[in-house]
């Protein structure tokens, strides 16, 4: 035992003499825990699991994720539901891996100041996410949320947006020619339609601005992942025991 | 006793660093100097945004109804000021200091050395200007947009040269413990930068990462975490192997557990940053390996914390007196509760509860606060009175930040405990019926305003002594120097 311990010692010795050995040894000893980790994930086996069917994200949703972004909403809110009864309640059908697919980058968030957004999509009308961003308090008494006056007034740039669907396409969404050159045109064909039902709500919105973007990009929130997702076989949900 | 203080050294003790008797070169202090009052400045300015976005939450109407001053744009700001402004000068400030004295042998590059300070204090003005305007790529803690992430890769690159440039030109052949903890580091952060920052922009202020969803999510928290693994602790161990035992006096505790402690950590931190994202649709194996990891990181961490606390055998009667000693005594036990707590919230059940609560904004800041908070406080009081050659001009103040630091430390991490655990229990309580007990999530937010307001105090507390501390340097500064040498030196500089 006396022995092995000095001949460790001694070898350690040796090291600590030889400073690019040591360094090559540190990257090595760095490197195996990453590896393992990272590199599994590209393969179709041990990587997320896939949802076929899922589309990614219209020229407008993409400006309002940018925007998202921008904003630092990820700070507060996060995107991930988690398999327990009490959070399907609050929040509905916990995230599966495949609904992140055209995440880039991910928004699970590490932080619920405010709930969490994951299937936010079609669970307030978009007059009320209008009002929300304009004034937290005037839709959630009580909210600690900064007021968001200037997506009210701030334009989207269309060569902006187009720029980010390019960007998107060349990381791996599968957007056509066709979309890419028509972002012009999705842009204003879905701001219609949201400006449409703000009126209907008494809101005179201009298509063009940033909250029209950001409302689309919450309506779309967990939407597919719900229509997707197969119903489970029984309604109790898989780590139950967590609570 | 006194006289021993750190702080206020005796008129005889070698104030002026000079080089070990034999050695022929200077050591580059000027370069020290700068990344010390790099550090105390960009500090002050960070803890000052963490105290405004804690009011934020207890008040939001500090939000000023601005789009640069909400919380979700200043929150990064504060994590990247004192992560990579005030954490990543101390540690520069340290290492530059230590290394030119373990290897006997000045910086390999002045020139790279300027380049590194002013470089690195380029970028910080570069996030401080960016991030407010909202650009931002998102990721924590790799916020920074893809121009920057560019400047950073050089920055280091040139740092990294610098630094195996100078083991190259060595005058002592053993390599020191605190170099294999700095070598980690400068190697890590490298990888980690890079791995994480490959993303393909669409303008100058924006880009998509080329990974996707969970992967994406997955190297982002390999990063993660191991920025808190490479960039908060182990450069943080490499300068308390080294200024624990010269402020103390005493040798390291054991040679062999350095190095048992040195490879265990290094190879079990970075599989450990799936535990963030536990009960997430992370593929099972991975979220298990990372829970495994985390708690089995608990071994060397403390094996590093008593090496540090061990090696004050002796000299505990210092503590009493000493305000160098208080930091750096209360930097590793925090370091040594923050590690346990770590583990403990990795396990999947406790994660459970605690994940997107207060509570971890709680640990993390029990060891940014405790931990590398106070080592750098320490060893910025031990430095200035020796790197200007003037004693320490109100050594009272020390201790007073001391207490106003470590009071600070536990308001703010027991309020968030409190807090964390309050929403964590709220988010789930079920009623009889099996029904939510609190379905309005805004009920529980209203719960935790008293929470919020005590962090509000406990870190003001913390930022009060970061600025009685600043205050102190620049009337030592200015001060008059310590007579000259009278008796021998006390010990060579080294």
């Amino acid at each position: 035992m006396a022995t092995s311990d000095k001949a460790k010692e001694t070898f350690h010795r040796m090291l600590e003499g030889r400073g690019t050995l040591f360094a090559v040894l540190t990257t090595v000893v760095i490197l195996i825990g990453g590896l393992v980790e990272i590199v599994p994930m590209f393969t179709a086996t041990l990587g997320p699991e896939r949802l076929p069917g899922m589309t990614p994200y219209t020229a407008l949703e993409v400006a309002g994720r940018d925007i998202y972004i921008r904003e630092g909403c990820y700070t507060c809110h996060s995107q991930m539901i988690r398999p327990t009864r009490a959070e399907i309640l609050r929040y509905g059908e916990w995230t599966r891996a495949g609904e992140y697919a055209y995440d880039h980058p991910f928004l699970l968030g590490s932080r619920r100041i405010g709930p969490d957004l994951q299937r936010v999509g079609g669970k307030y009308p978009d007059a009320w996410h209008y009002e929300h961003m304009r004034d937290p308090r005037s839709t959630s008494p009580g909210s600690i949320m900064p007021a968001y006056a200037w997506l009210l007034e701030r334009r989207l740039e269309t060569d902006d947006v187009a720029a980010s669907v390019r960007a998107l396409r060349t990381v791996g969404l599968p957007y056509s020619e066709a979309e890419v050159a028509g972002v012009g045109e999705s842009l204003r064909r879905q701001g219609q339609e949201i400006v449409g039902r703000l009126a209907t709500a008494g809101i005179t919105a201009e298509p063009d601005r940033e909250i029209v973007a950001v409302i689309a990009y919450l309506q779309r929130l967990g939407t597919d992942g719900e229509k997707l997702i197969p119903p489970p076989a029984d309604a109790t949900p898989v780590a139950e025991a967590s609570r | 006793m006194e006289a021993k203080s750190a702080i206020r050294p005796m008129a005889g003790e070698d104030l002026k660093i000079t080089p070990p008797a034999g050695a022929e070169t200077t050591y580059d202090d000027a370069v020290v100097k700068m990344f010390l009052i790099a550090t105390v400045l960009w500090g002050v300015v960070g803890m000052l945004v963490g105290v405004t976005i804690a009011l934020q939450l207890a008040w939001w109407p500090a939000n000023l109804g601005l789009p640069w001053t909400t919380f979700g744009r200043l929150r990064p700001l504060h994590t990247n000021a004192v992560i990579f402004a005030f954490g990543g000068n101390i540690c520069f400030t340290g290492i530059y200091y230590s290394m030119q004295r373990l290897l006997k042998v000045r910086m390999w590059s002045d020139w790279l050395s300027r380049f590194h300070f002013w470089g690195w204090q380029a970028v910080i003005v570069a996030a401080a200007i960016t991030l407010p305007l909202g650009m931002t790529q998102s990721k924590e803690y790799a916020e920074l947009i893809w121009p920057i992430d560019v400047a950073i890769t050089v920055v280091w690159v040139a740092f990294a040269v610098n630094f195996f440039g100078t083991i190259a030109v060595r005058k002592v052949q053993h390599l020191y413990v605190a170099i294999w903890f700095y070598m980690s580091f400068v190697i890590t952060i490298a990888v980690l930068h890079i791995v994480n920052s490959l993303a393909i922009p669409a303008t100058l202020t924006r880009s998509y990462p080329v990974y996707a969803g969970l992967t994406d999510a997955l190297v982002q928290w390999w990063y993660g975490h191991n920025a808190v693994g490479f960039f908060l602790t182990t450069p943080f161990l490499g300068l308390m192997y080294y200024f624990l035992p010269r402020i103390a006096e005493r040798p390291v505790y054991s040679y062999r557990l350095s190095i048992v402690h040195f490879w265990a950590l290094i190879f079990l931190y970075i599989w450990a940053g799936p535990h963030h994202l536990l009960y997430s649709a992370l593929p099972d194996w991975a979220q298990t390996l990372g829970m495994v990891f985390s708690i089995v990181l608990l071994a060397p961490s403390w094996g590093g914390m008593l090496n540090g606390l061990l090696t004050l055998r002796g000299a505990w009667d210092r503590v009493r007196t000493d305000p160098v000693l208080k930091f750096l005594v209360v930097a590793v036990s925090f370091y040594g509760m923050s590690t346990f707590e770590g583990p403990m919230m990795s396990i999947r059940a406790v994660n459970g509860l605690a994940h997107y609560t207060n509570w971890v904004v709680g640990h993390v800041h029990s060891g940014a606060l405790g931990w590398v908070g106070m080592i750098s406080f320490g060893i910025l009081y031990w430095l200035v009175p020796r790197l200007w050659g003037k004693p320490l001009a109100y050594p009272g103040w020390a201790t007073t930040h001391f207490w106003l630091a470590t009071i600070g430390i536990v308001i703010y991490t027991v309020s968030m405990w409190a807090g964390g655990l309050t929403e964590g229990l709220m988010w789930r309580a079920l009623d009889d019926a099996g029904q939510l007990k609190y379905p309005n999530f805004v009920a529980i937010v209203d719960q935790l305003h008293p929470f919020y307001w005590l962090r509000v105090v406990g870190g003001s507390m913390y930022l009060v002594g970061a600025i009685m501390m600043g205050w102190n340097f620049i009337r030592t500064v200015r001060g008059t120097p310590v007579p000259a040498r009278t008796a021998p030196a006390v010990a060579a500089a080294n």
